[in-house]
């Protein structure tokens, strides 16, 4: 890989270079557990989606659930990676509370899914690469809570058991933003492929980070794992602490300690985990209740031929299919739902429409109230019936694009407001096109002001001040190029 | 490949069993004579030999994707020594 | 009827058929004998109660003529096996208090043909162990003594409270689990024959693991025609255990007693050890000309990776008990022993809940494991299995249908003699019985004569994997050519 000057990180001593990895565990969306039949949903009373395999009673054994088989081999795919027809699962053998097996059945040796690749947009003109090392299946560990008592935790297996995939990428980032911006568009590519909800918050998705610097083009610094960073803003600042962190030492001549960190985001630092570090020797070996996990191509072929369209794709095709600019097709792919939703409103009644006037409502209005209150675009009232509406309206001259502003702001604010037609006309918000109401309204405010007459012939720029007064006169509704055209007429500039 | 007591201790903890100072001479020497019983395996040609992942040739069975059991936190922490509001409780775990 | 404890399992469901003795009268029998018996240690707890309306149930079926294959046959359970609502302890401190919510597939599979518990049996501490002495509730007592002697003897273990139980007839058979010799060994000792069926055979779910891949469940019975017909009942496809195996479950029974006729039998050289005792090589030559006379063929065969099997085995098994045993840390069920800190609980706990030979075979299972070792050991451990079970596979290509060999290497031993200098010496009992676990095949112990000091020995026959069937009719040869061993005299009994 090549140094990249603009990502050098000026230090006391000259330029470091960051080298990032991630392992991101994303929760496999299913109905019931990776090996037993207890519910995956979130959430719940205490301990009431577990069962007794979950809870590790004496004698109880594992059972895949096909689902989340077949959940990976579409990531795999969508991954454009590898798929291994044969793997199988071992034992990670720890002590922890939560942790009822006193092991974690995971895939150490032989993963489902071997080598693929991402390609990643960090910004409108760069795009890199990073490559992924290997995407595995294991189970999540339940939840201890110690904020309950002085004295004691609380144990909760209702996550125990329940289906992730750890998905490791190659150490082929070399910024906060590129970091961030893999997470994202590793996170828009499981939505897609409907495999994890990627929820970020519920930790449905949480990113392990491997971070190390060194002098560009040197060779590779010993990394710091950051554990369990749980929103993408954090992953941002927790690379850039570390990063700083590292560089600080190293520039003391010190050197760094490979070790599990984890960020605090009140501090904005990292702050080591030794409780992890402690007795490092997972014993790892294959798991004898299990047999290999073999698959045939036929199966991976059919999971394949089913996959749906996938962000780049869907992309490239907005791009050729209705001849958005690469970054409007970017925005509008980075969320499966809002492209449906642009794809619904140059749909609807198989009207042709302007794509690009659709695209510039969602991503500028739209995008910016639904912002404002918190909501995804697809979450608020307005339907891409509306939107397409709108446009159409203003198409046809109906209504000014003043007049879509507010038409928009009663869509949007107003559950199941109706069609924008039938509002535009019952709300008379249709605009005057009518040559002779016009003129009626030109004639009347010359007739009124005949000393501004004679100041605009002398200067041309007062034009502004008659449109103003015809259009207040009309109550806005005015065609504002007939206004235009019919006063530089009658006032002869 | 003999096991020194310092060795013991190490596995004893990796094992989480509490062993007092006065068994670690009794143990290591016990663990010394089943890895010596057990030396002999150095001596088999093992080159090229796959090692052994299922002693029945047969294929995963898997099991569909359907919730049947839940809602049974009675149940779960019935043998419990000590719980709270269907919680296990451990002494605090800190971090 | 005189004793009906001294019937065989099969004579006593013939009796029940044809109405001679009520379901409720062997279940009053047997829980006397039990009772009787308490200094033999057999049982860890008696389910009296719960036999007896079991037992009336099965009256009422039979009365109904809707008799099940077992009903109202009274058994003992390994107290390995976890049922539901009645303690289950895996002879072990840290369970001792584990009151499981559910039944062991293997155990509602004779519940749902009729069967009666009469209790839980004792058993080597989590099954470790070849005489029953590791047992947190004390060792079994075998009903067997040399004659004259009032030395106590062992029953074999694991399974020895099964075995002990059968041979003194506190039930008509058994449970029993068997990993490295654990059914067989204790019922060579105690004149009982048992079978370690085909890995997968029996579903593993709801017993307590001990060595995942080597676990598995079989019957001990006073003949081998009882031992079938348990077999038929506890064997079958359980979808909550990946690796039981989907295929139908013969008649086991109906094998009994059938032709030999050209079946060819294979004499594994290896088994031949330097030191064995003249009367175990006497045994097994008898046991050739029993098997020739009823028409089988003998041939010598070679297995060159015997020796290799119980070193392998004391890698492969304490490795994944160690990782099965981790379980059992104080938090959700079984013994807690208060610490200052979590690492603390789980540490106290642990030692004051394992015993010595449990807390041993866990240290060589974790010490096998990590890091740096995993390759010498384990790995290669795994990779003799698979040339043991090579050797297997080559002979039975051959065309040898199934191998004729001792199933122990003495009999009987008393109680404290073995093992407690080196615990090498007692893992050496199961020099012939483990190379089958090794390779998932099944194995029968069936009584072939006494020792010089009038205990009882057996032979064992190695069978195909899933064709217990040819085990249990060569088997029966066995049992019909050999002299009778008469059942131990009840010196327990007061
Ligand atoms: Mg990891
Ligand atoms: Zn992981």
């Amino acid at each position: 890989m090549n140094t990249n000057p603009s990502k050098l990180i000026k230090g006391a001593t000259g330029d470091w270079e960051v080298v990032i990895g991630m392992e991101v565990h994303a929760q496999i969306i299913s109905k019931a557990k990776l090996f037993s039949g207890a519910s995956a949903e979130f959430g719940g009373e205490p301990n009431s989606h577990v069962s007794l395999v979950d809870a590790a009673m004496p004698g109880m054994l594992p059972v895949i659930n096909a689902e989340c088989v077949a959940q990976a081999v579409r990531s795999g795919l969508g991954l454009k990676a590898r798929i291994n027809l044969r793997s199988h699962f071992d034992r990670k053998n720890y002590f922890y509370p939560d942790l009822p097996q006193g092991y974690q059945i995971s895939q150490y040796k032989n993963p489902i899914v071997g080598e693929g690749i991402v390609l990643v947009d960090v910004s409108p003109t760069e795009r890199i690469e990073v490559g992924i090392e290997r995407l595995h299946i294991e189970q999540d560990a339940g939840k201890s809570l110690h904020d309950q008592s002085a004295t004691d935790s609380f144990v909760d297996l209702n996550r125990a058991g329940v289906g992730l995939m750890e998905i490791v990428s190659k150490p082929d980032m070399r910024s906060s933003e590129e970091a961030k911006a893999y997470v994202a568009k590793l996170r828009t590519i499981l939505r897609y492929l409907g495999t994890c909800d990627g929820n970020m918050e519920q930790g449905s998705l949480r990113a392990d980070v491997n971070v190390s610097v060194r002098r560009p083009g040197g060779p590779l610094g010993t990394r710091c794992e950051i554990k369990n960073v749980n929103s993408i803003r954090f992953i941002g600042q927790a690379i850039e602490a570390e990063a700083r962190r590292q560089i600080a030492i190293l520039e003391d001549g010190g050197s760094i300690e490979q070790e599990t960190r984890l960020f605090d985001p009140n501090r904005g630092e990292t702050r080591s985990m030794r409780s992890k570090e402690e007795a490092h020797d997972y014993r790892y070996f294959p798991d004898p209740d299990l047999l290999p996990l073999e698959l045939d191509q036929a199966y991976v072929d059919e999971l394949a031929a089913a996959l749906p369209e996938l962000p780049d794709a869907k992309k490239a095709r907005f791009i050729a299919q209705y001849g958005l600019p690469a970054y409007d097709a970017g925005v509008l792919v980075a969320d499966k739902e809002t492209a449906d939703y642009f794809e619904a409103a140059i749909a609807h009644e198989s009207k042709s429409r302007d794509p690009k006037a659709v695209a510039n409502w969602i991503m500028g209005d739209v995008a910016a109230y639904a912002n404002s209150v918190g909501l995804s675009i697809p979450q608020t009232h307005l339907e891409p019936a509306q939107i397409a509406g709108i446009v159409d309206l203003i198409a046809e001259g109906t209504i000014s694009g003043k007049i879509a502003k507010d038409l928009l702001l009663i869509l949007i604010e107003e559950e199941k407001a109706g069609d924008p037609r039938v509002i535009v006309e019952a709300r008379g918000m249709k605009q005057v096109t009518d040559l002779g109401a016009i003129e009626a309204a030109v004639d009347a405010i010359i007739a009124a002001n005949p000393d501004k007459v004679a100041q605009a012939r002398a200067k041309p720029s007062m034009l502004g001040w008659f449109v103003g007064q015809v259009m207040k006169g009309t109550g806005g509704k005015a065609n504002p190029q007939a206004v235009n055209e019919l006063l530089k007429a009658k006032l002869g500039i | 490949m003999a096991v020194d007591h310092a060795t013991v201790r190490r596995i004893a903890h990796l094992a989480r069993i509490k062993l007092e100072d006065a068994e670690v001479p009794h143990l290591a020497s016990e663990l010394n004579a089943i890895l010596a019983f057990i030396e002999e395996l150095a001596a088999v040609d093992i080159e090229g030999v796959e090692p052994m992942t299922s002693v029945t040739p047969m294929r995963m069975k898997e099991r569909p994707d359907v919730v049947t059991m839940g809602n049974i936190a009675d149940e779960i922490v019935a043998n419990a020594p000590a719980t709270e509001d269907h919680y296990f409780v451990v002494p605090k775990v800190v971090e | 009827m005189t004793d009906l404890t001294e019937l065989s399992l099969a004579a006593a469901r013939e009796a029940l058929a044809k109405r001679q003795v009520s379901a409720v009268e062997l279940a009053k029998a047997h829980i006397a004998a039990m009772e009787a018996a308490r200094v033999l240690n057999c049982f860890i707890s008696e389910t009296p109660d719960q036999a007896l309306a079991a037992a009336a149930d099965c009256d009422a079926r039979i009365a109904r003529g809707d008799a099940r294959p077992l009903e109202g046959i009274p058994l003992g359970i390994k107290d390995l096996y976890c049922t539901k609502g009645v303690r289950t302890t895996a002879a072990s401190h840290i369970l001792e208090n584990f009151v499981p919510t559910y039944e062991s597939t293997v155990t509602a599979n004779l519940w749902r043909d009729g069967a009666v518990m009469l209790g839980k049996l004792n058993l080597d501490e989590f099954a470790m162990g070849s005489s029953n002495e590791t047992s947190y509730f004390g060792p079994v007592i075998s009903p067997w003594r040399r004659p004259g002697s009032n030395v106590k003897i062992v029953p074999g273990g694991s399974s020895g409270g099964s075995a002990a139980a059968v041979a003194a007839r506190l039930c008509y058979g058994a449970t029993g689990t068997d990993t490295g010799g654990s059914i067989r060994q204790p019922a060579a000792f105690t004149g009982t024959v048992g079978i370690k069926p085909t890995y997968g055979r029996c579903s593993r779910w709801g017993i307590v693991a001990f060595a995942s891949s080597l676990d598995q469940a079989g019957p001990i019975a006073r003949n081998v025609r009882d031992a079938a017909i348990l077999l038929r009942s506890m064997a079958g496809h359980d979808a909550k255990d990946t690796t039981s195996v989907d295929l139908p479950v013969p008649d086991y029974a109906a094998a009994v007693g059938t032709s030999i006729q050209g079946k060819v039998i294979g004499i594994p050289k290896e088994y031949r050890l330097d030191g064995m005792p003249a009367e175990i090589d006497r045994l097994w030559s008898e046991g050739v000309s029993w098997l020739k006379a009823a028409g089988a063929k003998i041939v010598e065969i070679s297995l060159p990776h015997t020796r290799y099997a119980l070193p392998a085995y004391y890698i492969v098994a304490p490795a994944e008990a160690s990782s099965n045993l981790a379980r059992y840390d104080g938090v959700r069920y079984g013994l807690r022993v208060p610490g200052k800190d979590v690492v603390e609980l789980y540490e106290k706990t642990r030692a004051a809940g394992f015993g010595r030979e449990v807390r041993r075979r866990i240290m060589i299972g974790t010490y096998v494991l990590s890091a740096g070792y995993y390759d010498a050991y384990y790995v290669r451990a795994q990779k003799i299995r698979t040339l043991i079970k090579r050797d297997f596979e080559t002979v039975f290509a051959e065309g040898v249908d199934a191998i004729l060999a001792p199933a122990t290497p003495s009999a009987a031993f008393g109680l404290g003699e073995k093992g407690s200098a080196d615990p090498v010496e007692m893992y050496l009992n199961d020099v012939f019985t483990v190379t089958v676990n090794m390779a998932g095949l099944p194995g029968i112990a069936v009584p072939a004569g006494t020792s010089a000091e009038g205990l009882p020995l057996a032979l064992q026959l190695i069978g195909r994997a899933f064709e217990e069937e040819t085990l249990f009719a060569l088997a029966s040869v066995i049992e019909e050519s050999a002299p009778k061993i008469a059942l131990p005299p009840k010196w327990w009994d007061r």
